[in-house]
């Protein structure tokens, strides 16, 4: 065992895996890559392989939807970004997803479903027209294939600090596992694993907060240490802290919180991202797409339970003080990005340490089937077949959606080795991020809304949104002064500055938008129909029990945010 | 098509005999680095695990479900 084991070491690692571990990790890669080719012979058709058949309950839809955003990238990003800034990270869970979460169920989801559109470009060529579906397309399937190689490299790249693993291997036995599974059973099996993920991140990351609230004598407690170990400083309250850019850890004013990522990100993400629209669009019917946009809600809110509180544990408990990335070499120096797997080394012994380790390598895996199936949609259905190839079988879009997948694969590992490359990885996907998909929310919310918009409008918004996010990002970059500009702060730090420019951005893409609108001739309403408010019946149906009408659970999760948001003030 | 609940039950029920079963074996070793070791977390949680997945397995077991 020691010496067939011995080449996935390299170096001094955080971690030792005893063979009950190692059995949990094996077992994981068995059962997913069965389910996958179990599930291959119910992905027989284009509809079956790309939107599972379309026949997804609302609790699968829901948390496949949650799961699909649940990465490790994220979680283990996160959970530093805590250590760093403290519990301001916690908006990434309720004020960056929840009003966005409710307004996609409520207001969104029946234009997307009415449509019966298979993406989120696919919308825009409805609504738009051609130019619009293409530049959304492409920029989309950029993105997603760097944000996949991203998510590949972070995991290697954490497997080899707390476990000692090759890079190489981490990267391709993972990757290729994500490949075959999802080349093998489409959408309907990322989804299937997707659930399993979902299982298996709670159940491996739970034990953290019961250990560690523990250990501090509760939530108190745990304020009580932080304040001790980091005197003057404020890590624990919400709201307190923003009434200026330097009374926080961030160095973020309210008013950038609210407006760039409660309202650019977090509506430009939940609203119109295709890798997480696209699992509820798997739903049977609306109500079900509605509703379990609305589960999925209610587990984002408790996810700062397995991804802040640990973040806060770790400047609670931990006898050393973690230091930023650019040290990672530093002998005997331990990195913000350690923080989760720190916890995990504490508080879990044989079994609870292989669960763990599992959960990350659960969670980099659902996040790159996620990337790669979305990719594979779009790549088909919104740039082959529309631009390459327009007439051909539906057989023939299904080979191309499997072979592409296996092509998003590989060309995710390439992006993979090129992000070895870069020193700040959170930072460049952060700026991907605003790029393409801030840009996308103005776009589709004023189709949706709006019935004047025109079609030169929502393409000149959205190409401009993109080409200005990019300049003020490069434009920083080449002269970080300029961030006392964009952020309104020479304090602000690179989340500040990613939130600020996020606002920016969505702000030109809605006055571009505006302007060009008033400036063209819109499309007659009657090729509105169905894709814009006032001009889509929604479909009946039918009388169900109160608990059952999505308004009500909408509610619940609205007032159960506003209560977190006092409470945590 | 078996229903994802039982994959569901199949991974937590197999995850929580595999931990209960190291949880017993380690009960009375000595407290090495993990804090909190006198909780005994490995064996609550196994166990936990093991109800929850078998729960799941006999709920949705392949003769059960549509």
């Amino acid at each position: 065992m020691t010496s067939s084991v011995a080449v996935f070491f390299v170096g001094p690692h955080l971690m030792s895996l005893r063979p009950v571990d190692l059995a949990i990790i094996v077992l994981y890669f068995v059962l997913v890559l069965g389910l996958g080719l179990y599930l291959r012979k119910f992905a027989n058709s284009g509809d079956e392989f790309f939107m599972a058949g379309r026949e997804m309950t609302a609790w699968i839809a829901g948390l496949s939807f949650i799961s699909a955003n649940l990465g490790s990238l994220e979680m283990m990003g996160y959970a530093a970004a805590t250590y760093q800034y403290g519990i301001l990270v916690g908006h990434a869970y309720w004020l960056a997803a929840i009003p966005a979460i409710i307004f996609l169920s409520l207001v969104m989801l029946p234009f997307y479903y009415v449509c019966k559109t298979h993406s989120v470009p696919g919308y825009l060529k409805l609504r738009y027209g051609e130019g619009a579906r293409s530049v959304s397309a492409i920029s989309f399937a950029v993105m997603t294939i760097l944000m996949s190689g991203i998510n590949m490299y972070s995991m290697a790249v954490i497997m080899k600090v707390i476990l000692g693993w090759n890079i190489h291997f981490s990267i391709w036995v993972s990757s290729l596992t994500v490949g075959i599974y999802v080349m093998a059973g489409g959408l309907l099996s990322a989804i299937f694993n997707e659930v399993l993920q979902f299982m298996l991140i709670w159940a491996g990351c739970l034990v953290i907060p019961v250990a560690g609230l523990s250990e501090t004598g509760g939530w108190s407690g745990l304020v009580q240490r932080i304040a001790h170990n980091f005197p003057g400083q404020d890590f624990t309250h919400m709201w307190r802290t923003m009434g200026s850019f330097t009374s926080n850890p961030m160095g973020v004013h309210w008013t950038g919180m609210v407006f760039g990522w409660g309202l650019a990100i977090s509506f430009g993400y939940w609203t119109t991202d295709f890798l997480v629209i696209q699992r509820v669009l798997s739903a049977r019917d609306l109500r079900s797409a509605q509703n379990g946009t609305l589960i999925g809600g209610f587990f984002k809110m408790m996810v700062p339970l397995i991804v802040i509180l640990p973040g806060l544990l770790a400047l609670a408990v931990l006898p050393f003080k973690l230091m930023p990335e650019s040290m990672v070499n530093t002998p005997g120096v331990h990195t913000y990005n350690e923080a989760l797997p720190l916890m995990l080394a504490r508080y879990c012994g044989p079994g609870l340490l292989g669960l763990g380790v599992t959960a990350l390598i659960a969670g980099f895996m659902s996040g790159m089937a996620g990337n790669v199936s979305a990719f594979a949609t779009v790549w088909t259905y919104d740039i082959y077949r529309p631009l390459i190839r327009k007439t051909a079988s539906d057989g023939h879009y299904l080979s191309m959606g499997r072979w592409c997948t296996l092509i998003g694969v590989i060309v995710s590992i390439g992006t993979a080795y090129l992000v070895m490359n870069f020193s700040s990885i959170i930072v460049y996907a952060q700026a991907l991020f605003v790029f393409f998909i801030v840009p996308m929310f103005g776009t589709v919310v004023l189709g949706m809304l709006w019935k004047r918009t025109t079609p030169a409008a929502g393409f000149w918004g959205l190409l401009i949104a993109i080409l200005f996010s990019f300049a003020l990002w490069l434009w920083v970059h080449r002269d970080p002064s300029a961030v006392r500009y964009v952020a309104f702060s020479p304090h602000a730090q690179d989340m500040s500055e990613n939130v600020f420019r996020a606002m920016w951005t969505l702000i030109i893409n809605v006055v571009v938008t505006v302007v060009v609108t008033l400036m063209t001739t819109p499309k007659p309403q009657r090729e509105l129909e169905g894709l814009v408010y006032g001009l889509t019946p929604l479909p009946a149906m039918g009388e169900v029990p109160f608990y059952k009408k999505p308004v009500l659970w909408a509610g619940v999760l609205g007032v159960a945010f506003i209560i977190l948001n006092i409470v945590f003030w | 098509m078996l229903s994802i609940w039982f994959f569901v039950g199949v991974l937590l029920a197999t995850y929580g005999a595999l931990i209960l079963v190291a949880g017993v074996r380690d009960f009375n070793s000595q407290a090495g680095p993990i804090a909190m070791a006198h909780l005994h977390l490995p064996i609550w949680w196994g166990i936990a695990l093991l109800v929850l997945g078998g729960i799941y397995l006999v709920h949705f077991r392949p003769g059960r479900t549509k």
